[in-house]
């Protein structure tokens, strides 16, 4: 098998992610969506890494994770916010950017 | 882990990896898809994890030991439990409706899933790589010790920067969810004294539960004409729609569907119910009636297994 | 010494500056400072002009580079003086009798709470008229062009709470503005020509330019001198601008601004030497003009606008003396001086009488005022006797040598002009006559009228008009020491340029002279203006000297009643530009309303719409985003691929 394959495996579960988040309402499976796609990047970095054979690939999933971590904490920090105050959450009712 | 690592440069993995490979990646894909699928937040998170889990042991076997661990710790156990945390806070049981809201938007979703990941495979086929070059010079100092020299040398000011976003991060979490007590928490005594000067809830707020059969804090006690009094649940579960519902068209319903399996059980529903001629409109004493010998207005999941 | 100009400009620009933003604390003195300024101003050219004369006859010109203006490529304007025997006299003319107004306007304005400013504005003109007579090229002489237009519109509309005033000022800032054109098309026309609009280049080269092109620039020049010295076809803001105070029509409207033009024709005589047809052009003009002012002078009843009517017909001569020539260029200016001296004195003694007379200015409520303002009558006695060129005063010395040259032109065009020249003078005395008949012979005709709103009432009604009625009495002594000063120049100068021809010495280095081969002799010349001169004063004597003359206007032949209307000219504007203009304009309003608008108001329709429906992508779902992103993404990976495949 060519370590290639890895690189379709985490090209499917981005797309996966991408899709729910754009198909789910609920604001922290959506966030869990974002982790997946992070995740697949991740997974396709580290495979990089193995095919050219050095370390560079790791590092930035490694970087990438340290984000997630802190993107993770301020975004459901914002979602409890939300949750507070609207009782819900639902993307779709923090809509008031329109007209 | 496998033996493509070792060599310098390698045109096949080993069949135990490919194996793996297969296997470990179908039940990826499976968890996957079943996080943006289940109704409940909670499963999503679940699948999610395990998913995870599955692509630390791809780590592992791309020769990232250091990742492998790290996305189990880090990810699987410590970000995945602050996602099951907040699905805590928000409501554990509350499911998500899967019925789409926004027109079209299901196809579009479709539309560019479908044209994203072909192009992306595509793309990546179009890449071609027959050879690789494998870690095994780059992990020969062993794979900490190789990363730990990339980090502290020439991702140094990067690995500084993350730092920063880090604390930055945690400022902010704790700046967005902090709520600033404007005046002294008032004493029991002091809300009492409020309550009995206003005059309204001057005893203390009735109690949950219908009778004494079922006083579960989520079912509302109900009002001397049958309906339920909202004062009696906590507020909080009020607020995540976690109360059962005892109104009275849904005791009805209850009771119609007790009476339909005792007949269908070649029992006399008369005998312990109510005939069956009013259930459309149910009277007051109904409820005392059923509470006390159908048992039906407690459990609704399961009102067959409490029916005698 | 050459230091000394820029300071001539300057001095009057730091009063101007002081007495405009210094504020009320300069109230009580702002006047004071005004006048010394221009004194301090006559001061410094009286000393440039000693150490002029000092200097040999064709060594007098000084030349002062302040610093470079607009230094672009080959375009090069320098803030540059040049002080000729021309632009002395001319200094000397303004600052003399620039300081002499000042001094009578202490007097004339005391009652007035905005004096500080008028003297600002009168310290801004002379500033600006200084400028325009020292500049050594043709940009900066435009810069003081407009200063003086500004500052004449400004004086004119001193009393801006009259409307009349108002409208008077703007009447001559925009028939200003179409002689400015004339001058701004003039300085391009130069500049494509020459390279250059500084006055010696210029002016030398002249010769070499082809005569069309000269001809174009000489008449553009004549449409400048035109709106600036009030000469047909735009002369018809003069008459209004009496509407300012009196010492400006005095300085601006007759001594100075006005001449303005006769001064751009002079300085750049080069030019219409070589372009006949130009010349042609300014003496019809001139000619035109004298005759013109002249009827209208005679059929006026308002004594400043009397005046207006002879300053327009005086200029007229000057530029009819410009446009012969050399024969006449020195003569023009000479006339000028003169003209400068008895025309402020007229102005300054008219401004004395409504002074004493509640400011009536009909004189035809005058009357027998030579008793009760003495001095004022001496000096404007003196003064219409130089005007009408009366043997040995300055008109006659001035006003008598531009006939012979008309003379001198030659040919049936020298008849022409003199004819239409010695008519004038007959046309001059009979007005001039008239106005000094009117104003201090024959009974008052003051005092029985109860006011001026009732001219025809009876005198039944004296009583009830006591207090309107005027105690004429004679002007402070601020006020009549320039007019006896000023009488003094009426009677002297031009007896005293004519010594030994001193005055064609003075300028002829500058401007060049010639004798014209007269057919007349220079005695039968004076004869003549002598003899047309008897006829026109014993035409108004008999006419007003010897019958009572009626205290409310005959209704006239049809030329008096057009003479009074201003020969019609405000009407002729009216039909031929005003009217036309309104339609053009309607015209236009109509186009941009419909046309326009229409395109304007479609796109932005159009744009309105269609944002109307783009509004609908915006529906605020972060989902609906998301797929957006998703999709770009997609597009993104595509054109990537495609890239790499080509």
């Amino acid at each position: 098998m060519n370590p290639v394959n890895y690189l379709y495996l985490a090209a499917l579960l981005f797309t996966i992610g991408a899709a729910g988040v754009v198909i789910r309402r609920n604001a922290i499976v959506l966030f869990m969506c974002v982790e997946l796609m992070l995740n697949a990047c991740n997974l396709a970095f580290v495979t990089f890494s193995r095919l050219h054979g050095n370390l560079d690939g790791q590092i930035i999933a490694f970087f990438t994770m340290v984000v997630a971590a802190a993107e993770v904490v301020v975004g459901l920090a914002i979602i409890v916010t939300i949750f507070r105050s609207r009782h819900s959450a639902s993307v779709d009712d923090a809509s008031l950017m329109k007209l | 882990m496998s033996g493509g690592a070792l060599a310098a440069a390698a045109s096949t993995t080993s069949t135990g990896e490919a194996l793996q490979f297969w296997v470990l990646g179908t039940v990826a894909v499976i968890g996957a898809l079943c996080t943006i699928l289940m109704r409940k937040a909670v499963h999503s998170a679940l699948c999610l994890a395990g998913t995870m889990i599955i692509l630390a042991v791809f780590y592992l076997a791309n020769g990232a030991y250091f990742l492998g661990v790290v996305q189990i710790v880090v990810y699987t156990g410590a970000i995945m439990m602050l996602f099951l945390f907040v699905v805590m806070l928000v409501g554990v049981t509350a499911a998500d409706s899967l019925k789409e809201t926004l027109k079209g938007q299901r196809w579009l979703a479709a539309l560019c899933g479908l044209g994203f990941g072909i192009l992306l495979c595509a793309g990546i086929g179009n890449a071609s790589l027959k050879t690789w070059n494998g870690l095994g010079q780059a992990n020969s100092g062993g794979n900490v010790e190789g990363l730990a020299a990339l980090v502290f040398t020439k991702y140094v000011f990067a690995f500084e920067i993350t730092g920063a976003l880090l604390i930055t991060a945690a400022v902010g979490a704790m700046v967005l969810t902090h709520r600033e007590r404007t005046e002294r928490a008032r004493t029991q005594r002091e809300q009492s004294e409020a309550r009995v000067r206003t005059g309204r809830n001057v005893p203390p707020l009735p109690a949950p539960g219908v009778y004494a059969r079922h006083n579960a804090v989520d079912i509302p006690g109900l009002l001397p004409d049958g309906t339920p009094s909202d004062l009696t649940v906590n507020a909080t579960l009020r607020g995540r729609g976690q109360i059962r519902d005892v109104s009275r068209e849904a005791l009805a319903e209850l009771a119609a569907l007790e009476q339909r399996s005792q007949r269908w059980l070649g029992r006399k529903g008369n005998g312990t119910g109510k005939p069956s001629g009013g259930a459309g409109e149910p009277g007051t004493s109904e409820n005392g009636e059923n509470g006390e010998n159908g048992e039906n207005a407690g459990s609704a999941p399961n009102p067959r297994g409490v029916a005698k | 010494m050459e230091n000394l100009i820029g300071l001539l400009v300057a001095v009057p620009l730091l009063g101007a500056a002081l007495l405009l933003c210094g504020g009320r604390r300069l109230d009580g003195k702002g006047h004071y400072i005004g006048t010394v300024l221009a004194a301090a101003s006559f001061v410094i050219g009286a000393v440039l002009f000693a150490d002029m004369l000092g200097r040999g006859e064709h060594d007098r010109a000084l030349h002062s580079k302040v610093f470079s203006w607009i230094p672009v490529g080959g375009f090069r304007a320098d803030v540059a003086f040049q002080l000729d025997q021309l632009s002395m006299t001319f200094v000397l003319l303004i600052t003399g009798v620039g300081t002499l107004i000042h001094i009578y306007s202490i007097g004339y304005m005391e009652h007035d709470e905005r004096r500080r400013r008028f003297f600002g504005y009168l310290n801004l003109f002379l500033a600006a008229m200084l400028l325009l007579v020292l500049a050594d090229n043709y940009l900066l002489l435009y810069v003081g062009w407009e200063g003086v237009g500004l500052a004449s519109y400004l004086l004119i509309g001193f009393w801006q709470h009259k409307p009349s005033a108002a409208t008077a000022a703007k009447k001559a800032f925009i028939v200003n503005r179409v002689g400015d054109v004339g001058l701004s098309i003039a300085i391009m026309l130069m500049f494509t020509t020459f390279g250059t609009f500084t006055f010696a280049p210029v002016l030398t080269n002249a010769d070499h330019a082809s005569e069309g092109k000269l001809t174009a620039i000489g008449l553009m020049l004549l449409l400048a001198a035109c709106g600036k010295s009030a000469q047909v076809p735009l002369q018809s803001w003069l008459g209004d601008a009496m509407e300012g105070p009196t010492p400006v029509s005095a300085l601006i409207h007759a001594a100075t601004m006005v001449t303005a033009g006769v001064y751009l024709i002079t300085r750049s005589g080069a030019i219409f030497n070589a372009a006949p047809d130009a010349q042609a052009a300014v003496v019809t003009v001139g000619a035109v003009t004298l005759l013109f002012g002249a009827i209208v002078g005679c059929a006026k009843d308002d004594i400043k606008k009397a005046l207006a009517g002879s300053t327009m017909s005086q200029i007229g001569y000057m530029i009819l003396a410009a446009g012969l020539g050399p024969i006449g260029y020195v003569f023009a200016i000479m006339h000028l001086v003169t003209h400068g001296f008895f025309k402020a004195g007229l102005f300054l003694g008219a401004g004395s009488v409504m002074h004493a007379m509640n400011d009536e200015v009909d004189m035809r409520k005058y009357g027998g005022l030579r008793k009760y303002m003495p001095v004022t009558f001496v000096t404007f006695g003196l003064g219409y006797l130089a005007i009408i060129g009366f043997p040995g005063l300055s008109g006659f010395w001035s006003k008598d040598k531009i006939i012979e040259a008309a003379f001198a032109k030659g040919g049936t065009e020298g008849w022409i002009l003199g004819g239409a020249a010695l008519l004038g003078a007959a046309i001059t005395a009979y007005y001039m006559t008239r106005v000094m008949l009117l104003t201090f012979f024959g009974e008052k005709r003051w005092g029985t009228t109860p006011s001026p709103e009732e001219p025809s009432a009876e005198p039944a009604a004296e009583s009830a008009g006591a207090h309107t009625e005027p105690h004429p009495h004679e002007s402070p002594s601020s006020m009549t020491i320039p007019m006896i000063v000023l009488a003094v120049g009426s009677v002297f100068a031009g007896g005293l340029f004519s010594v030994n021809d001193a005055f064609l010495k003075w300028l002829e280095p500058v401007t060049g002279h010639s004798h014209g081969d007269s057919p007349l002799s220079a005695a039968a010349v004076t004869a003549g203006t002598m003899v047309v001169l008897a006829i026109g004063v014993a035409l108004a004597w008999a006419q007003y000297g010897r019958r009572p003359v009626p205290r409310t206007a005959p209704r006239g032949s049809l030329l008096t009643r057009a003479a009074r209307r201003d020969l019609l000219q405000d009407d002729f504007n009216h039909v031929a530009l005003v009217k036309p203009g309104q339609y053009l304009t309607r015209g236009l309003v109509y186009v941009d309303h419909k046309l326009v608008d229409g395109v304007v108001n479609g796109t932005a329709a159009s744009v309105g719409g269609l944002s109307g429906r783009l509004r609908k992508l915006q529906n605020g779902y972060a989902r609906t985003y998301a797929v957006s992103m998703f999709g770009g993404t997609a597009v993104l990976i595509a054109a990537t691929l495609l890239m790499r495949a080509v």
